[in-house]
């Protein structure tokens, strides 16, 4: 591990501010994601900024009935919270299917929404990676690439997301709140906090140098059945092949009345496609909806199989959610 | 002669060195105090901040019980229980631990007597090597508290209800902790015992 500088802010905005002054600074809240990439240095911080005594470990109920997460409200006591067991399901059941109950214990909110790529030539610092170097190349396209992306993939990075909790977010429209160095706050959609990579593979998400992720925000709950299924090479911990976040209600005659879909494992951000969601609705066909979701998917060889596992996965989850 | 000439090109090439834009310094290694409780007794030390919390107690403290498998988190052979909770020492900074009370397999046992855990192990033969043994039996301790904390698990059918420790979820919850000489229904069977002796 290189050296580094380490800071220890006393507030939110301190640590905003010592993050835009210093070069190449990086929060540090459970660490599970970040020391491991500086222990290979794929991650080489000159100064590690440590936010774990910030006050941001609350969850408080809002205004509007919704949830409003601290940054280092961590995975376990998240996955734990009365309110997400009974309003948010699908956020407790994505969380408890990711990682282990040592890292769950550590891992935090914000830091599982800034979670990096598990690519194997991302963690291998003898191949070429777009994202570890950028102008490098990919070494993923044409190489292995079983756990790569099928869908919003470019020249420059097939990776892929890897986190669970994402996908659960995604499917509850949260939103992602921060404090820039100058203090301003700003609510992102999570639809636009995560970005696919394009020619800047490096820049993973909407945050802005300094940035500093506060909290993340529930609307108020979803009435339906809240699932997450997740397909792995183990029964568990393993990351995601192919991986569905639903809320779905049933309505009259069988037919679900309300579908949210979210899909992990298949880009380099939560997949989601409202148009598969009208599909659903309207045609009670979990293959109409396949279809919008897998639309311009593309295979690069070992990962082909994602495309039709993605089919039979979602026709499972809404198969069990209408079952229910 | 010679020497001069040497002396002369050493310092056009430290010149020409110092002309050039500036190439971005490394931090240097940086030392800081941290003053940890460790198995009921204090403990301060001066760490190289890069120190994990696994090196901290095997290097600094000679408490070798908690062990090095992968280093990065996969294995759960240096899991510790930090404040009461089980977590990965290897993933973590020992100068993040700043005054948090961290129990080691060292400091699981009562005197001579053995914790329930340590005692059923050796009963069900919950081990080959043993490598694996100390971080399954800290992440045990860890885990049974949070079952009885009412925490659910991915193998928990309804989220809303207290889980019951089936096999299953022994498995499920102890999914972190590797063990390569496949002792696993060794240490379910020790574990399901020693759940009731807690």
């Amino acid at each position: 591990m290189k050296a580094f500088a380490y800071e220890r802010p006393a507030t939110v905005q301190d640590a905003a501010r010592l993050a835009a002054e210093r070069p190449s600074a990086r929060f540090i809240a459970g660490g599970t994601n970040l020391l491991d990439l500086m222990k290979l240095q794929i991650e080489t911080p000159a100064t590690l900024i440590d936010v774990n005594r910030l006050p941001l470990a609350e969850v408080t109920e809002t205004e509007e009935g919704g949830l409003r997460i601290g940054a280092l409200v961590r995975n376990s006591d998240l996955a734990a919270h009365p309110r997400v067991r009974t309003d948010y399901a699908v956020l407790g059941k994505a969380l408890l299917a990711g990682a282990s109950g040592q890292l769950r214990n550590k891992a935090t909110t914000a830091g599982n929404l800034l979670q990096r790529t598990r690519c194997y030539y991302f963690y291998d610092t003898t191949k070429p990676c777009n994202k570890r170097e950028p102008g490098s190349g990919c070494a993923a396209i044409g190489g292995f690439n079983r756990i790569m992306a099928v869908l919003g993939a470019s020249d420059s990075c097939i990776a892929t997301n890897p986190s669970d909790m994402n996908v659960a977010m995604r499917v509850l429209d949260a939103t992602v709140e921060t404090v820039d160095p100058q203090g301003a706050r700003r609510s992102i959609p999570i639809a636009a906090f995560h970005r696919l990579p394009g020619d800047t593979p490096q820049i993973e998400t909407d945050l802005k140098p300094g940035e500093l992720i506060t909290a993340v925000t529930l609307p108020k709950p979803v009435e339906g059945v809240h699932l997450y299924r997740k397909v792995r090479d183990r029964a568990s911990y393993a990351f995601a092949t192919v991986s569905v976040a639903a809320i779905i209600a049933k309505g009259e005659g069988g037919k679900p009345r309300l579908a949210k879909l979210a899909f992990g494992g298949l880009a380099h951000k939560p997949w989601r496609v409202q148009a598969a969601e009208a599909a659903l609705v309207e045609t009670g066909s979990a293959d109409a909806a396949a279809d919008r979701v897998l639309d311009g998917a593309r295979g690069q060889g070992s990962n082909d199989f994602k495309i039709p596992l993605t089919r039979r996965t979602l026709r499972a989850t809404v198969a069990e959610a209408l079952r229910a | 002669m010679g020497s001069c000439a040497a002396l002369a090109t050493l310092g056009a090439s430290l010149r020409g060195r110092a002309e050039a834009a500036p190439a971005a310094v490394d931090p240097q290694p940086q030392t800081m105090p941290v003053s940890l409780e460790i198995n009921g007794t204090r403990h301060d030390l001066t760490l190289d901040t890069r120190t994990t919390l696994l090196d901290a107690l095997r290097e600094h403290l000679d408490l070798n019980g908690s062990k090095k498998g992968c280093d990065h988190g996969q294995c759960g052979a240096c899991t510790v229980l930090v404040n009461g909770r089980r977590i990965n020492s290897c993933l973590s900074l020992a100068v993040m631990h700043e005054g948090d009370s961290v129990t080691t397999i060292e400091g699981l046992a009562d005197g001579d007597s053995l914790h329930p855990l340590q005692a059923a192990f050796l009963h069900h033969d919950g081990y080959q090597c043993g490598y694996c043994t100390p971080g399954q039996i800290c992440s045990a301790a860890g885990m049974l508290s949070e079952v009885e904390a009412g925490w659910p698990s991915h193998v928990t059918d309804d989220l809303t209800r207290k889980a019951s420790l089936t096999d299953e979820e022994i498995r499920e919850r102890m999914s972190g902790n590797i063990c390569r000489c496949s002792a696993y229904p060794n240490i379910v069977a020790a574990i399901r015992d020693a759940s009731t002796k807690i």
